[in-house]
């Protein structure tokens, strides 16, 4: 016992610590894995953001490196301050001040230092900052805008909030994200894949170097390139026409439902956005209460259709067959309905009219008319309303365009429901919202809806939902921009308002706006409009409006124009649709005198009416 | 000089084989736990792993001195190298340098030396010697007092020089004891005395006591012809008071908080889980690295020098006395099993040659070697792998230190000298 009690110690112990091992690497592990080893900082490498293109392969947004000088206050030595603020030309109190800070927030986590050095600044400057211990120079991704033009169809990319976060884990804090535009809808596209690099930490949470010789690393997958069917010029070209008025150009093409232009007005420089002043920047965007420069007016201005809306009206009644191409009305300058004697008024100059009259000279009495017909045919008059509203909104109104751009508007198409809620009695009629037949009333659209209904009538009853993308590299665009939508209306009917919308530029409210050689069809509209001051609704001047597409027999551009405030739709609206149309056909311009015209006009004027706090009087030319 | 000649080549080759094997895996561990670069540069002496290669080097020259000097050199001179290690362990405390806490370096240029490692080759000179004397006998009082001085006086110096670590390491002298036939009752009686103090501390003292005492009396009752009944039964119960309530006087009043903490972690005492997060941020977080380490080694380890928790020297004092959690990490279950192996060995090898000595000092002292390695082998890897309490010592030939390798290399030395002896004695 006495010779033998060691060695049984020893060999007990030895199967102890073999059995212990046992259990603490075989049995109660889980098979090791490099992602939850916190001794390896896990580092997302990001790939080339995809670049945008417009449609005749013009670069618009590419990548541009950033160059951040870091800190890490931990390891900041003693440093000839004066030296060093002159090398980087910053202010001692600048210097101060942020060490001060970064040093609150962690002495250890990098932290940005001095942001968006200048390629000059940083040439210079990645040799000589080796020499202070605790800063070094990082790279990092920004956009890069090759144009100044389209702010509200690019949109902008943002470091990622908290709430993208949460709805996808594919993003971590600091990585960028689309926000707004298309780098929002394709933002899947465009990003990317992240790659990552595995590098070896201490026990102080210090990188030591790459792990395993960067073996392990995954590689980044760069984002992919789009094409947009914007046509950049001639979106800089509607830019320029909208200089210091307020509102929207849309233009699409028919045949396609591609976007050719979607400018909202006032916009402003992309680039803005980007860099060291940007939060500034943003944030001076964001106080401009009267031109709100943020706001895509294309996509969210709201407001009456206005005459434009009659070509639907008229459309409708010859499929009811309430009317036909024949049928004629005497106008007598007003429209008396009711059992009050109450009266439209029409500014179409009285006369006998039918449906291609009626639209050239934009006759509120005919149209009054036949809405009426059309709304009481058989006195069925809640069914009949809602057939109407359907029809209505089978032009693309009323509802989301389900496009593929992230804002828009349902605005307005009411049903019978929305009047019996008003008028709980169930005694409403077509003459209680006579107003909807001239586009005024309950009928609300936004500038993109408008031009979709003008194109929908340029093809003669259908439209493509119409989309800002183009091509995708590496993928087709959704399906269901190729797919037809058609509305209930026979091709003969179109044809016959077409008559009267060319008629429009023959002898009606059009005929200054002829364009040589390009035969037009349009139709001008005013809308009016209301704000509240001080919490009195009041009146504004109205809205300029045109719809309008060419050439006539080969539509190629279907165009809605809105000048907020513009007054008369021919004036302001009415121009500039021609303007655009023979810029996107023709590529020059004929009379110089209209477009410098166009271009000097300012509105400034009437956008401080109700701001100035002064009596103001409205609808002066 | 021929029989010298002889002697050399008599040297036991499967402990040679081991030190070796067990020299180099220390040093290659140490490269792993302190390599900060990508460029190994074994002349630098900045570097652990290049001033850990020199102690390996000046160890061997040394053991090969060692091995050269006459057995009869040791015999002889033991009690006069026992005398000089305590002056030396006393000269700790005109000229020591404190490192941690414990006094018990003498800086000698750019390198420390610790006396204390040395002094466990003097001890273990000096305990054969006074064994082996054919006028010793273990059963005798005065003599057994005398084996316990010369044991317990370097363990009062190092224990006032606050390296209680290092003290506890002489306790595993009583192994020799008991092979060398001192009383049963002092095993029984150690034994018991560990038991009592951790049940005291487990449960409490009271408890314990009574439970003690219910034992002792219903064993005496049952047993018959034993003379002086109740003396036994007075004189044992209150030695069993002694002990549980001692324990948890010397716990409360003369542990210090740290070493407090260790028993507390080590025997799960502390229940307050605010306590347990502040002590896992503190004491145990060594422990908890060196287990992540080793458990995320695996079946069979990320690889030499591929050690993410190693290389990113996430356990403090990896290279000394951690050094087998880089064993774990990096070469895993059948490596760490490997090195248990080789200790195994090792110890066992000793044993059986020393039983097979013919001369009693040689065979004692082999016995001292085995039970100083053991109770290395024991604490540090028991430590290591969360078993036994956190006490800094040394794992023998693997941990980085000049002082404990060269003092390893002597005892292991000296032992093969002694050994190799065996055939010419008579």
């Amino acid at each position: 016992m006495r010779k033998t009690l060691l060695i049984l110690i020893v060999i007990s112990t030895s199967l102890v610590f073999i059995l212990r091992l046992y259990y603490l690497q075989v049995y109660a592990t889980e098979p090791y894995s490099i992602y939850e080893d916190n001794a390896i900082r896990k580092v997302f490498t990001y790939p080339k953001r995809g670049y945008i293109y417009d449609r005749n392969n013009n670069l618009l947004v590419s990548n541009q490196p950033s160059y951040d000088v870091m800190i890490i206050p931990g390891l900041v030595k003693e440093l000839d301050t004066t030296e060093f603020c002159k090398l980087l030309k910053i202010s001692k109190d600048y210097f101060d001040n942020k060490i001060e800070r970064t040093k609150r927030y962690s002495t250890r986590i990098p932290s940005v230092f001095l942001a968006h050095l200048s390629k000059e600044d940083y040439g210079f400057l990645a040799e000589k900052i080796r020499k202070y211990d605790g800063f070094y120079i990082q790279k990092r991704n920004l956009r890069q805008y090759n144009t100044t033009i389209g702010a509200n169809v690019l949109g902008y990319v943002a470091e990622v909030n908290r709430s993208n976060l949460e709805k996808d884990n594919y993003y971590s804090q600091g990585d960028i994200i689309g926000k707004q535009g298309v780098e929002l809808s394709y933002e899947k596209y465009l990003r990317g894949e992240k790659g990552i690099k595995f590098i070896q930490k201490d026990r102080f949470n210090r990188d030591i170097g790459s792990f395993n010789d960067g073996l392990n690393d995954i590689n980044s997958i760069a984002g992919n390139d789009l094409t947009i069917t914007i046509d950049s010029e001639l979106q800089e070209y509607g830019e320029l026409l909208m200089s210091n008025k307020k509102g929207a150009i849309v233009a699409i093409e028919p045949s396609s439902g591609e976007l050719l232009t979607l400018v909202s007005a006032p916009s402003y420089n992309p680039n803005l956005l980007v860099g060291r002043e940007r939060s500034k920047n943003y944030f001076e965007l964001y106080q401009d209460s009267i031109y709100k420069p943020l706001l895509d007016k294309g996509l969210l201005s709201t407001f009456p259709a206005g005459s434009p809306f009659k070509v639907i009206v008229g459309l409708i009644a010859l499929e009811e067959e309430v009317i036909s191409e024949k049928s004629t009305i005497f106008c007598k300058g007003q429209y008396i309905y009711g059992r009050n004697k109450k009266s439209m008024k029409c500014q179409c100059g009285g006369g006998y009219r039918n449906i291609y009259n009626a639209i050239s000279e934009s006759c509120n009495s005919y149209f009054a008319d036949i809405y009426r017909k059309t709304i009481s045919k058989n006195n069925e008059i809640s069914d009949n309303f809602n057939s109407w509203s359907e029809s209505v909104k089978s032009f693309g109104l009323g509802n989301y365009l389900n496009n593929d751009l992230p804002i828009g508007k349902k605005g307005m198409i009411p049903t019978s429901e929305f009047y019996d809620r008003w008028y709980p009695d169930f005694r409403w009629g077509p003459t209680t919202n006579l107003s909807n037949s001239i586009g005024q009333g309950e009928i609300l659209v936004t500038p993109i809806q408008l031009a979709n209904m003008i194109a929908a009538v340029a093809n003669k009853g259908f439209y493509y939902t119409p989309h800002i993308i183009k091509k995708i590299e590496g993928d087709s665009i959704p399906t269901r921009f190729k797919e037809k939508k058609t509305i209930d209306i026979e091709k003969k009917y179109f044809d016959i308002i077409e008559v009267g919308l060319s008629k429009v530029y023959e002898s009606g409210t059009g005929k200054l706006l002829n364009i040589p050689g390009i035969e037009i069809c349009g139709k001008s509209g005013t809308a009016e409009n209301f704000t509240k001051i001080n919490g009195k609704k009041t009146q504004l001047t109205d809205h300029s409006i045109f719809v309008a597409y060419a050439p006539k027999n080969n539509p190629q551009i279907a165009i809605a124009v809105l000048v907020e405030n513009g007054y008369y739709g021919s004036t302001w609206a009415g121009r500039i649709s021609s303007l655009m149309i023979e810029k996107y056909l023709k590529g020059n311009i004929s009379n110089q005198r209209i477009e410098n015209l166009v271009i000097n006009k300012s509105l400034d004027d009437e956008y401080q009416k109700p701001f100035s706090n002064k009596p103001f009087k409205i609808n002066k030319l | 000089m021929i029989g010298q000649r002889k002697n050399i080549l008599k040297l036991d080759w499967v402990i040679i084989l081991l030190y070796f094997l067990l020299l180099a895996f220390g040093v290659g561990n140490i490269l792993s736990s302190s390599i900060s670069g990508e460029e190994v540069n074994f002349l630098d002496l900045s570097n652990l792993y290049s001033k850990q290669l020199l102690y390996a080097l000046i160890s061997i020259f040394l053991g090969f001195i060692a091995i050269s000097i006459e057995v009869k050199f040791y015999e002889r001179f033991s009690s006069i190298f026992y005398l000089i290690s305590l002056i030396v362990l006393l000269c700790l405390f005109l000229f020591g340098k404190r490192v941690n806490g414990a006094l018990s370096w003498f800086p000698i240029g750019g390198f420390n030396l610790q006396p204390s490692e040395f002094v466990k080759i003097t001890v273990a000179l000096a305990v054969s010697k006074y064994i082996s004397d054919f006028q010793t006998d273990l059963k005798n009082t005065n003599d057994q007092l005398k084996l316990f001085l010369i044991i317990f006086i370097p363990i009062i110096i190092i224990v006032f020089q606050n390296d209680t670590g290092s003290s506890i390491v002489f306790f595993s002298l009583f192994f020799v004891l008991y092979r060398e036939g001192i009383s049963q009752n002092y095993v029984e009686a150690i034994f018991s005395i560990i038991i009592l103090a951790i049940l005291s501390l487990k449960l409490s003292a009271s408890v314990t006591v009574s439970v003690s005492i219910s034992f002792i009396l219903i064993y005496y009752l049952f047993k018959r012809k034993v003379r002086n009944k109740i003396i036994k039964i007075i004189s044992l119960s209150s030695l069993c008071l002694i002990t549980c309530f001692g324990t948890i006087y010397s716990y409360d009043n003369i542990l210090r908080n740290h070493q407090k903490n260790y028993i507390k972690v080590w025997l799960n005492l502390e229940k307050d889980p605010n306590k347990i997060k502040q002590m896992e941020r503190t004491i145990l977080y060594n422990l908890n690295e060196s287990k992540k380490a080793i458990s995320s080694g695996g079946l069979t380890g990320k690889g030499y020098l591929k050690g993410t928790r190693t290389m990113g020297n996430f356990v403090p004092a990896q290279h000394s006395d951690y050094i087998f959690s880089t064993v774990g990490e990096e070469w895993g279950f059948f490596g760490s099993v490997f090195i248990i192996l080789l200790y195994t060995i090792l110890i066992i090898r000793i044993i059986y040659l020393s039983e097979n000595q013919k001369n009693k000092f040689s065979r004692v002292y082999g016995y001292c070697t085995a039970s100083i390695l053991f109770i290395h082998f024991m604490i540090n890897i028991g430590m290591v792998l969360g078993l036994t309490p956190t006490i800094g010592i040394p794992l023998p030939f693997l941990s980085y230190g000049g002082s404990s390798l060269i003092a390893f290399t002597l005892l292991l030395s000296i032992f093969l000298r002694l050994d190799g002896n065996k055939k010419n004695e008579w």
